[in-house]
């Protein structure tokens, strides 16, 4: 670990903050500063462009520790930089200012984004430590053994579900309050498990499904429920194979705010003259429902349903929370992270693509939908 | 510009009382016209059911540890108790590194940087494809905003071994950010799940100035650092707000990132919650109190900052 970093950590939590924000601002500032006198003609900006060039990366790489050798080919790489910015068709300084401003953003990208997810597409073909190529071993493994068979088998519950239902709600709840008085806070209450965290929510609703033996006071408010009506408390999140959908009522609670404020921007999107005619060819408000206002917000309806779709494939901090896959309820995610946290890095990377592959097609046509609706509006 | 305000006219009581009526019946019509009292009860019964489990933790929170395990919270008339205790024996709560209060500022001090250096970042790269003309901009612009499409799932693993060895490939190029145990693998990875969003939404804002303004500021000599940050930055600050509040949630939300980045003496509240679940399941009073702590700042921003709130959650929701 380099020693700014060092230094750093061994200072207390808060006062590291304003640290590593005002040191990156003063890189912004220097980035903008150097941006802005770039273009500049003459001598002395030449040089200045050099010594950027060549000290900016030996400085980066040295405060981020580096070794010696890796900064200097950075060095060297600033230097070829320098030469072809002030070669450069679109006069010396035009490369420079490029650089500065999508550097940064496009170093980190590759970093973070991309050489990472080709190394996992690798990884999901090699064996847990990564060391034996074993072809499509791996995936084989998921689509064969009955538990793993159950996690894919449980996404796709939950892909079915969630969205369905908490689109379902969230239409009902904004057609329901749509011009009524206090709107603004009926919005309120359902938009608001939205700011809390799935880890939260989980307790939240574990404490709704906490069961006590017969005999003693039930905690738990839908146990109580049960037990009002009659019933026996039931362990909801034990049961199979109903558990998974406990699990799901969660991620609708949080959900169904999201349709609930995109689907009511959209119905009063819906135009007043197309109600009104329908109201005078004597429809009832279910027929004005079904044949006005849902093929008036068709768009909106899809990218609502896509965009919960994506959040029910990648659902992990419930689950892990919850029940952490016990009971059959695991999903694809938490999966991924059981099988690294198990060392088995192999599978681990193959459930990673394997979700990869599932989001894939709904993202593509949740972002040519969103797009279609700009074009609308 | 002004504004039109409107001129109070010398009117009698009876004549305003009048005009008063005329100005709502027209959308009291409407209303009684679109909401029948059926709906008006499946939407209030949809509201309470959705209210009630959080406002249950709340109460919950504040009640004897005793009661909270024998008796249910809606029988706290009956039951009646009121403790500040919970909050104080979760705080320190947790495992052999750190307590709740500490993950509480953990959790400050990992959101803050990670919310707002992406930020700055994005927002240079946004001005570049929108104001600065280069060969294969478009290209360029679609791969980053393709880049969405990346499950997070997908890069922890690789990401966590360029963290801790430091090698690219096989080949070292930094010294292991791990061994210290600070806080900076988790704002770098941060940072880096957080810039295609960014860099995308930030560009549709920066786009819409108005090219006259960036024109009239070329032409009085100012270079792309001065426009960028007398220009973009002020002018595009409602955006950035928003897309702040967004990610400023994100962070202050997530736990996969930091279960994978931020381990030990730096987790994060949610991570510790977490294990507090899995460890002490069944002490609710403990559970109540610190979920209620955990949900407590972004329930701050939201009521405080409901505008921004919305647009950046709208705008974000398909990360992660």
């Amino acid at each position: 670990m380099s020693a700014f970093f060092t230094w750093l950590a061994g200072l207390p939590p808060l006062a590291q903050v304003p640290i590593v924000i005002l040191v990156f601002a003063v890189v912004v500032a220097a980035i903008l500063f150097f941006v802005e006198i770039a273009p500049r003609s003459g001598r002395i900006y030449t040089i200045i462009r050099l010594a950027v060039c060549i000290l900016g990366p030996l400085a980066i790489l040295l405060i981020v520790g580096s070794y010696w050798w890796a900064a200097a080919a950075a060095a060297v790489l600033g230097g070829v930089f320098f030469l072809l910015d002030y070669r450069s068709k679109q006069g010396a300084g035009y490369l420079f200012q490029l650089f500065g401003f999508l550097g940064p953003a496009v170093l980190l990208l590759t970093l973070g984004l991309i050489l990472p997810s080709i190394q996992t597409i690798v990884q999901s073909m090699m064996n847990s430590r990564g060391e034996r190529f074993v072809g499509f071993e791996n995936f084989i493994w998921i689509f064969t053994q009955p538990e793993a068979i159950r996690t894919v088998g449980n996404t796709i519950i939950w892909v079915l579900v969630a969205p369905i239902v908490s689109t379902i709600a969230g239409l009902a709840y904004a057609v329901f309050i749509d011009k009524s008085r206090g709107e603004k806070y009926f919005k309120i209450l359902v938009f608001m498990p939205m700011a809390i965290s799935f880890v939260g929510a989980s307790i939240i609703w574990r404490f709704v499904y906490t069961a006590r033996p017969a005999e003693q006071n039930q905690i738990g408010l839908l146990n109580q429920v049960v037990v009002w009506f009659g019933g026996e408390p039931v362990s909801f999140l034990a049961v199979e194979p109903w558990n998974t959908f406990f699990l799901i009522v969660v991620l609708i609670w949080v959900q169904t705010g999201f349709a609930m404020v995109i689907l009511s921007a959209a119905i009063k999107g819906v135009p007043t003259e197309q109600v009104e005619a329908a109201e005078l060819d004597g429809t009832n408000g279910w027929q004005r429902f079904t044949n006005v206002t849902v093929p008036g917000i068709r768009s909106s309806l899809i990218v609502v349903l896509t965009t919960i779709s994506i959040a029910s494939l990648k659902v992990f901090d419930i689950v892990r929370t919850m029940t952490a896959g016990a009971n059959d309820t695991s999903v694809i995610a938490n999966e991924m992270y059981t099988q690294f946290k198990n060392f088995e890095q192999g599978r681990s990377a193959a459930f990673a693509v394997v979700l990869f592959l599932l989001v894939l097609p709904i993202v593509v046509y949740n972002a040519r939908q969103i797009k279609k609706q700009r074009e609308i509006r | 510009m002004s504004a039109v305000v409107p001129v109070e006219l010398p009117i009698d009581a009876d004549t305003e009382k009048q005009l008063r009526r005329g100005e709502d019946s027209a959308p009291r019509r409407t209303k009684r016209r679109l909401t029948s009292r059926g709906a008006t009860i499946a939407a209030l019964l949809i509201a309470v059911l959705w209210t009630v489990p959080t406002f249950g933790l709340f109460v919950s929170s504040f009640r004897p540890a005793q009661q909270v395990r024998t008796t249910g919270w809606w029988t706290i008339f009956e039951n009646w108790g009121f403790t500040f205790d919970n909050y104080g024996e979760v705080l320190k709560a947790g495992n052999s590194q750190i307590d709740l209060a500490g993950a509480f500022i953990n959790s400050i001090a990992i959101t803050l940087p990670a919310t707002l250096i992406p930020l700055m970042i994005a927002s240079l790269a946004a001005y570049a494809f929108a104001w600065i003309d280069f060969r294969g901009k478009d290209i360029m612009f679609i791969a980053v905003f393709a880049l969405q499409i990346v499950p997070i799932q997908m890069v922890l693993v690789p990401l966590l071994q360029y963290f801790s060895r430091g090698e690219l490939f096989g080949f070292p190029v930094v010294e292991s950010l791990t061994e210290g145990g600070g806080y900076a693998q988790v704002w770098i990875a941060h940072t880096m799940f957080a810039l295609p969003l960014a860099i995308f939404l930030l560009h549709n804002f920066v786009s819409e100035i108005p090219r006259e303004v960036i024109e009239a500021a070329r032409v009085d000599g100012a270079g792309h650092g001065q426009i960028f940050f007398r220009i973009i930055i002020p002018l595009t600050m409602p955006s950035l707000a928003a897309f702040a509040i967004f990610q400023f949630l994100w962070v202050w939300n997530d736990l996969l990132v930091a279960l994978v980045f931020a381990d030990g003496a730096v987790a994060p509240m949610t991570k510790l919650l977490a294990e507090i679940t899995g460890t002490r399941g069944q002490d609710w009073h403990l559970l109540t109190a610190g979920a209620f702590i955990s949900i407590l700042v972004p329930l701050i921003v939201f009521f405080a900052l409901q505008r921004y709130f919305v647009r950046g959650l709208l705008a974000g929701s398909t990360k992660g």
